[in-house]
């Protein structure tokens, strides 16, 4: 087990877990937030994909005690406080969700798309979210979605200047018990 | 529908029940209610029936309107303070607030949306006040929850009018009270009674209290609107529940936290069948985060609890991670020794002869077939097993609480099923507690598509913490659900047709190779004696010859319909280029003038609407228009599930054999729309749903066992091979019925008849990764 501390949607949260066990479940099963989903557990779906310093990773096969200290962001911490992120706002007036499942991380690709390319086209929304398999076949609504939300924001909803991964690792708190 | 196919029992292998059976046979029933007129109707019923319940025989339409009893408790009435209960799906707060309730589960085919949509409209409502909840598990009180073979809105479009329409007649006698107005001078629209003669209103809020006292009227009075007068149905309406998935907030199966409660995961031999001998159980034991970890020994029901191995712990990783290192002696003695390749290399060993048994037979085929005159060609079909991928895992969650002092034991359950009421026998059978034991809750389904209808999961979950004594969260993982599905099908057809002089297509037959599960009969993999073409041609004949397998296979989307298109409407193509004619020409020849095959019936074929879809497809896909080299446009049409679905694909194809979907053209007629953006986003999905799984979708079984086991060997298509989807729908006056299906068979003979019309190569395989396309 290890002690470490996580930085979760602008909140220090201490954990006590296997070193190895990926974010996906420190936040699903230790802390309780549920709002990202576990898909495949080898990074090929995209369903539980969270921001590690303003960058979409795919948090279940990604270690936990490597990302201490660094801001996590998840489906919970999108909206600032009861305004909703103007991709969740789109999603809801494009009705993007069919079962739903997999939109949690298909916004979250899409929040750092949409952080990186406030003006994206159809071919880097496919780029960007490539990664997100969406079952239920509503890609069309997430592009349509997408290009709504880019024209309803003209800044960035958050500030994601925050440092990168190398940095990081050398700055880990966890302990290894 | 005389549908005088499967001839097989409703009893499956097991000896109980077939939940698939009687999805199908609900939907037969529906076709077979005396009320056949197409125009909508009211239900007549009597009073009696109303107030007790009516039955779920007969593919009924009514529901009781059950008033809240003496004892009732404040926790009856939710949180809405001051709210009453007008019935068992409607509560209004003196706030102006509705509740409805949602009984069917929802998995994305939008049903918790456009049932209270009809509720809304019939009462009057205005759909802002509307705030929708997914109702518990009780029959008695909302008759039969479930969900599949697109009948939802089929059978339960009367049974929600009925309920919106006898609310709205007591706020109605409510207001004449408060007013002193006759009723009749009284309507109701946007949550509010007012008066034709003047501007004096009450609120639905400010009658609540008064409503609740009135009479349950007698629904032989209620009056349903008239079409031209909606303003809820046949709009679009955002999904009920998209806030909440777009914040991320706990709402599926999956996501269920209970105090106390441990994690569990399960592991089942990958041969089916196998049991577990030994397990290297105490080393697991001592692994971090592990609580405790134990062999099940099954009761050889692969829809109920296979023998394996539990493992329950602190976290899904720490299970997980302990199910990795188990090590597990099976005997296999008695498990699936099925294999893909024998199974093709039989099927085309049998192909060309007939199969062992007759279907149906009319005219003469065989002389037909032999008339000189005549033009015959034959083709060999193949379709593989593949998974449902449903992207939130296998999952339920339970506790089990063994009673003390002799009070009995009791059970709790989070399902995401198809079939929440299915648990109740099964529990009864294996666990031997009483439905009054039993609490269910009925949680949101991340996708389904056919996959939830079967309660293992929940067997094996509510196993596990009877052993332990603690609520438990069972989650699979992909592997286990790749390798441990109920898959669809794979099968073969082998087709022979004949055009005559003219080039009119006047002979068919089918020889449809497909499979039982120990001996027992499988959903999808059947022939229909009335499926399209045979009803429209003199000559006709199809027998079947079926292979016994032991790999769990179920309903998948469109079950049966999903392959047969395939082979049917490529095949008729095929006719077509043979007779030098063009396919829309041909098609709607075939289809001939308008009649019902069935006549009344109107979930049978209407030659009629399908003649409107296949031309309103062709006429916006522009057909017929000149195409660049290397393009081509390719049609189909397919009746499944009571709806008429017509399809044009345009695809280009480079020298690598590199598809590119550019578009399909989809037109579509299931009667009125509910909800505009549910229905379109239903026909989106299955567009998406079908290419992605024709593309390259497949399982494959050796020696019993599936060789694939995640995203990595089994795709899903990504965003960028997302074509545009152009959606028309005629909304004929007939009775609504269910769009998660029917939209997903034509799309691969629509695929593979634009494949031909592009290169000329001719596909009769799924997936077309196996005849060396990419996309």
């Amino acid at each position: 087990m290890a002690k470490y501390q996580l930085n979760i949607n602008g909140e220090d949260i201490d954990v006590d877990v296997d070193p190895q066990m990926p974010l996906l479940w420190v936040l699903r099963d230790e802390i309780g937030l549920v709002g990202t989903k576990f898909g495949c557990g080898i990074a090929q779906c995209g369903a539980c994909t969270v921001h590690v310093s303003g960058q979409p990773i795919r948090s279940c096969i990604t270690p936990a005690s490597m990302l201490a200290g660094q801001p996590i962001r998840t489906i919970e911490g999108l909206a600032n406080g009861t305004e909703l992120h103007p991709l969740q706002q789109a999603w809801i007036d494009v009705d993007v969700p069919q079962c739903g499942y997999c939109q949690a991380g298909q916004i979250m690709s899409a929040a750092a798309l949409l952080e990186q390319n406030p003006s994206p086209t159809n071919d880097d929304i496919d780029a960007a979210m490539v990664g997100n398999y969406c079952r239920c076949g509503a890609y069309n609504r997430i592009r349509k979605a997408i290009h709504l939300a880019s024209e309803n924001t003209t800044t960035p909803f958050y500030d994601a200047s925050t440092p990168n991964i190398e940095q990081i690792d050398g700055d880990m708190k966890g302990e290894q018990a | 529908m005389n549908d005088n196919n499967n001839d097989d029992a409703m009893m499956d292998d097991e000896g109980s029940i077939d939940v698939v059976r009687a999805v199908e046979l609900e939907i037969n029933a529906l076709a077979n209610t005396p009320n056949r007129q197409p125009a909508l109707s009211i239900k007549k019923l009597d009073r009696r029936s109303f107030l007790k319940l009516s039955g779920i025989a007969s593919g009924s339409l009514v529901l009781a309107a059950i008033m809240p009893g003496p004892g009732a408790t404040a926790e009856d009435f939710g949180n809405l303070v001051g709210s009453v209960e007008l019935n068992a799906f409607i509560k209004v707060s003196s706030e102006g607030k509705i509740v409805i309730y949602s009984s069917n589960p929802e998995m994305g085919q939008g049903i918790k949306t456009a049932l209270p949509m009809i509720i809304a409209e019939e009462m009057g409502a205005r759909w802002a006040d509307v705030e929708v909840l997914q109702s518990d598990v009780d029959e008695s009180r909302y008759g039969r929850h479930g969900a599949g073979g697109s009948t939802t809105i089929a059978r339960t479009f009367d049974q929600m009018r009925t309920m919106g329409a006898s609310a709205r007649e007591m706020f109605i006698g409510a207001a004449s009270l408060a007013m002193e107005l006759p009723r009749e001078e009284l309507y109701a629209q946007d949550s509010t009674i007012s008066h034709v003669f003047s501007n004096k209103s009450l609120s639905f809020g400010e009658l609540a209290a008064l409503a609740v006292k009135q009479s349950l009227p007698d629904p032989k009075t209620l009056i349903f609107k008239d079409k031209a007068d909606y303003t809820i149905i046949g709009t679009s309406v955002t999904g009920v529940d998209n806030l909440e998935i777009v914040s991320g907030l706990a709402l599926f199966g999956i996501d269920v936290r209970v105090p106390e409660m441990q994690y569990a995961a399960y592991q089942k031999c990958p041969a089916f069948g196998g049991k577990v001998v030994s397990a290297n159980l105490e080393a697991i034991k001592k692994l971090p985060g592990i609580t405790a970890a134990f062999i099940l020994d099954g009761n050889e029901n692969v829809r109920e609890l296979s023998s394996g191995v539990a493992l329950v712990g602190t976290s899904t990783w720490a299970v997980f991670n302990a199910k990795k290192k188990l090590d597990i002696q099976w005997d296999e003695s008695t498990a699936s020794k099925d294999s893909w390749t024998q199974m093709v290399s039989r099927a085309k060993q049998i192909h060309a002869q007939p199969g062992t048994e007759l279907i149906t037979e009319s005219g003469d085929v065989n002389a037909s077939f032999s008339n000189p005159a005549h033009q015959t060609i034959e083709a060999f079909y193949e379709y593989p097993f593949v998974a449902h991928l449903c992207m939130e895992p296998m999952n339920c969650s339970a506790h089990y609480k063994a009673g003390s002092n002799g009070e009995k034991d009791t059970l709790e359950l989070w399902i995401p099923t198809q079939a929440p009421t299915r648990a109740y026998p099964v529990v009864k059978s294996m666990f031997d507690l009483d439905k009054e034991q039993v609490k269910i809750h009925q949680m949101r389904l991340g996708g389904s598509f056919g996959r939830r209808v079967y309660a293992e999961y929940i067997c094996e979950v509510i196993a596990i913490s009877k052993q332990v004594g603690v609520p438990v969260k069972l989650t699979w993982s992909r592997e286990d659900d790749i390798q441990h599905d109920f898959y669809r099908v794979g099968g073969f057809q082998s087709v022979k047709g004949s055009v005559d002089r003219n080039g009119k297509i006047v002979a068919f037959e089918d020889h449809f190779m497909g499979m039982t599960y120990k001996g027992g009969r499988i959903s999808g993999s059947g022939f229909r004696a009335t499926e399209f073409p045979i009803l429209n041609l003199k000559n006709a004949r199809a027998s079947k010859t079926m292979f016994d397998i032991q790999t769990p296979c179920g309903p998948w989307r469109a079950p049966g319909a999903n392959t047969t298109a395939f082979v049917i409407q490529s095949f008729i193509h095929e006719l077509a280029v043979k007779a030098g004619r063009d396919h829309l020409e041909v098609l709607l020849e075939l289809m001939g003038k308008p009649q019902w095959f069935d006549q009344g019936n109107i979930r049978s074929l209407n030659t009629g609407r399908a003649t409107d879809v296949i031309k309103l497809a062709a006429h916006k896909a522009n057909w017929g228009r000149p195409m660049p080299k290397g393009h081509g446009l390719g049609l189909a049409f397919h009746f499944s599930h009571a709806a008429h679905v017509a399809e044009v694909v345009e695809v280009s194809v480079d020298a690598n054999k590199k598809l590119k979907v550019h578009n399909v053209t989809v037109a579509v007629d299931v009667g009125p729309i509910i909800n505009m953006s549910g229905a379109t986003a239903q026909v989106e999905g299955a567009v998406i749903d079908g290419l992605s799984t024709m593309m390259g979708q497949k399982i494959t079984m050796e020696n019993g066992r599936v060789e694939q086991s995640n995203f990595h060997d089994y795709q899903v298509l990504r965003i960028p091979n997302a074509p545009a989807v152009d959606i028309h729908f005629i909304q004929s006056d007939y009775s609504p019925t269910g769009l998660g299906e029917p939209a997903l068979p034509p799309l691969a003979p629509a695929v593979g008849n634009a494949i031909f019309a592009a290169i000329g190569e001719r596909v009769r395989k799924m997936p077309l990764t196996d005849e060396g396309f990419t996309i």
